[in-house]
């Protein structure tokens, strides 16, 4: 063991790991969120429920069917992004022409419904999930310690928000994907289904919100507010980053996650604001946020 | 200059004088009559949270900004207004290169002077948390001013004076003026009603004034507003200012009514609950909040042995309100009867 700045290294470095869990998650769901806000032009309030129900998900599966984390991973986000379609078709679609402020509003009712329901089914208080049978252990650094679990979420999320870069940024169908959210009129003149595509990545935001619930499950315990607190903190994660671009999304959320981290370690008073106060910097300095265009 | 005036105009405005005035003297007889038919405290809640819901329609109503961090202002001048009126002195830490604590001596149980610093201190906080919301437009503003809403959360649970969980219990309600005694509910309701009619006549004054018209040309069109050259950030400022104290006035008379200041004041759950009434009354009408708010309190309050219930239902509410009538109540029935209330 040695010191950094009169701090043993075990527990910056713990910090600093914790900071990048922490910044996986916000990646994942600004992301989503950005995603969604490109084409839907909706804030979509409900993300952090929806995370919370990929983590419920994967815990009631396990619980009551047996289903392990692997296939969780990928039986959630399916689930719970097909929950989504029928939310935007049910809802969503009849408020997209209409001011942002109502599309704010009803998400955040919807988050309320869900949360309500989960907690008069499951109370306030966390359900511990069992790290995967794999991905128990970790591995001495010499510097610190690694549990393998943590290093697989940040592995793995990091994967994800490469791969949903590269699809809109490099693929055919994100292309149309862009050229839908610059001019879906035009678009739809080229005969391509826009309707349904909005619908379609309303789902895959929904996924990555699920998904991210999934892998927070065994770090963080699954409760019904589990989302609601994070989702306010992402939304300052988005209003840094702008929500012009996907990569600014991503680094952003994972950048904020370390600042944090290393925040906890040197000025723990203030770990639980830091974030809100970079907001406030970021708006007096670049009002259109780091990566962000003004409109 | 001589001004032309539509007589169309003018036609219009006298009917709406009327209908508001008519409107005005129906709510007045109901709280003059209400307290002997209903838990006085029950009314008061009611009457501080309908302030709180005008303050708030005056930015979402009339300047079209959505801020959903209004707990912020009710719950911090709450905090304020029960610290003051229970212990009095105010110690404030600045820093000159190094911390030095200020004194500012001020009398205990004295309602008045506690209710004045709670306000004071809603608008001091809406005029920093204006300044750097002001910066972004529509949705972003929503964001930020949640976000700044959440971080004051998390002073409040961390800062000593607020009593973290426990919040600030059995504050004395005192002498209003030296003279009423505030802990006869009666009184104590008089004391409300009347600070809440005169706010609610302000908020009136201030949306029908001149200032009130180059607002909701900023709502209607901000860029026009801004080409015939007004300085909207701040008017938008100023407004947000006004909304700020006036919820702060609601928070420190909450914080007398249930002689309690605590977290739940503070939580994004009371931003949220204020747009859900001012939201069912209906957006940028001068009566809706008030019908809203007593619309949610009542639930509130007969439907707490549901639990997490409540918190479906209002749920629920939200998503009928923006889906089948999201001009509220009041808003309807207005529209019904083709009067503007």
């Amino acid at each position: 063991m040695f010191e950094i700045f009169g701090v043993p290294s075990q527990a910056l470095f713990g910090q600093l790991l914790l900071g990048l869990i922490n910044g996986s998650f916000y990646a994942l769901l600004s992301l989503g969120l950005a995603v969604i806000f490109g084409m839907l032009n909706i804030i979509n309030f409900a993300h952090g429920a929806q995370y919370m129900m990929g983590a419920f998900v994967a815990y009631l599966f396990l619980q009551y069917l047996g289903v392990n984390y692997w296939a969780s991973l990928v039986i959630a986000p399916i689930l719970i992004g097909a929950l989504g379609i029928l939310i935007e078709r049910l809802f969503l679609q009849h408020v997209r022409k209409l001011d942002h402020l109502y599309g704010l509003i009803l998400t955040f009712g919807l988050a309320l419904i869900i949360e309500g329901l989960f907690r008069n089914t499951y109370g306030s208080s966390g359900q511990p999930y069992q790290v995967p049978e794999l991905l128990r252990g970790g591995h001495n650094l010499g510097f610190m310690f690694l549990p393998n679990y943590r290093a697989w979420v940040i592995v793995f999320s990091l994967v994800v928000c490469v791969a949903t870069w590269f699809a809109i940024e490099r693929t055919r169908l994100g292309s149309y994907l862009r050229a839908a959210t610059e001019n879906p009129t035009m678009v739809r003149a080229f005969g391509i289904n826009v309707p349904r595509m909005i619908t379609l990545t309303y789902g895959f935001g929904v996924g990555l919100a699920a998904l991210a619930g999934v892998m927070a499950a065994p770090i963080y315990n699954v409760s019904p507010q589990m989302g609601s607190d994070l989702i306010i903190v992402v939304f300052a994660v988005v209003v840094i980053g702008g929500m012009g671009s996907i990569m600014g999304a991503i680094v952003t959320g994972f950048v904020l996650g370390i600042v944090e981290g290393l925040t906890k370690v040197f000025f723990p008073e203030a770990s639980n604001t830091v974030i809100f106060v970079i907001m406030v910097i970021v708006l007096l300095v670049r009002p259109a946020g780091l990566f962000g265009r003004t409109a | 200059m001589m001004e032309r005036v539509d007589p169309q105009v003018v036609q219009q405005r006298r009917e709406t004088a009327w209908s508001v005035g008519a409107a005005f003297a129906v709510m007045v007889a109901f709280f003059a009559i209400a307290p002997f038919v209903v838990y006085p405290v029950f009314l008061m809640q009611a009457l501080c949270f309908a302030l709180f819901a005008c303050a708030f329609n005056l930015l979402i109503g009339y300047v079209g900004l959505v801020s959903f961090g209004h707990a912020l202002y009710f719950g911090w001048a709450s905090y304020l207004c029960a610290y003051v009126q229970k212990v009095g002195t105010l110690s404030i830490p600045f820093w000159f290169g190094k911390l030095v604590w200020i004194q500012i001596p001020l009398p205990p149980h004295t309602p008045e002077l506690a209710v004045l610093v709670g306000t004071l201190t809603a608008a001091l906080l809406g005029y920093i948390a204006g300044t750097v919301a002001i910066r972004r437009q529509g949705i972003y503003f929503a964001m930020i001013t949640l976000a700044l809403a959440q971080m004051m959360y998390f002073f409040a649970l961390r800062t000593p004076f607020t009593g973290g969980e426990d919040g600030i219990q059995s504050v004395p309600r005192g002498y209003l003026l030296g003279r009423f005694d505030l802990s006869n509910e009666m009184t104590m309701y008089a004391f409300v009603v009347v600070v809440v009619l005169a706010a609610f006549l302000f908020i009136y004054r201030i949306i029908n004034s001149p200032f009130g018209e180059v607002l909701k040309a900023i709502r209607e069109n901000e860029q026009r507003a801004i080409s015939l050259g007004y300085r909207t950030d701040r008017y938008k400022l100023v407004a947000f200012v006004l909304s700020a104290s006036l919820a702060g006035l609601a928070g420190s008379l909450k914080a007398l009514v249930f002689q309690l200041a605590s977290l739940t004041d503070v939580h994004w759950t009371m931003s949220g609950d204020v747009v859900l009434m001012t939201l069912l009354g209906g957006l940028g009408t001068v009566f809706g909040p008030v019908v809203g708010a007593f619309c949610i309190i009542a639930m509130q309050n007969y439907l707490a042995p549901f639990g997490q219930w409540v918190l479906v239902i209002q749920g629920v509410i939200f998503v009928v309100c923006v889906l089948t009538f999201r001009r509220g109540i009041v808003g309807e029935l207005g529209a019904a009867l083709r009067v503007k209330l």
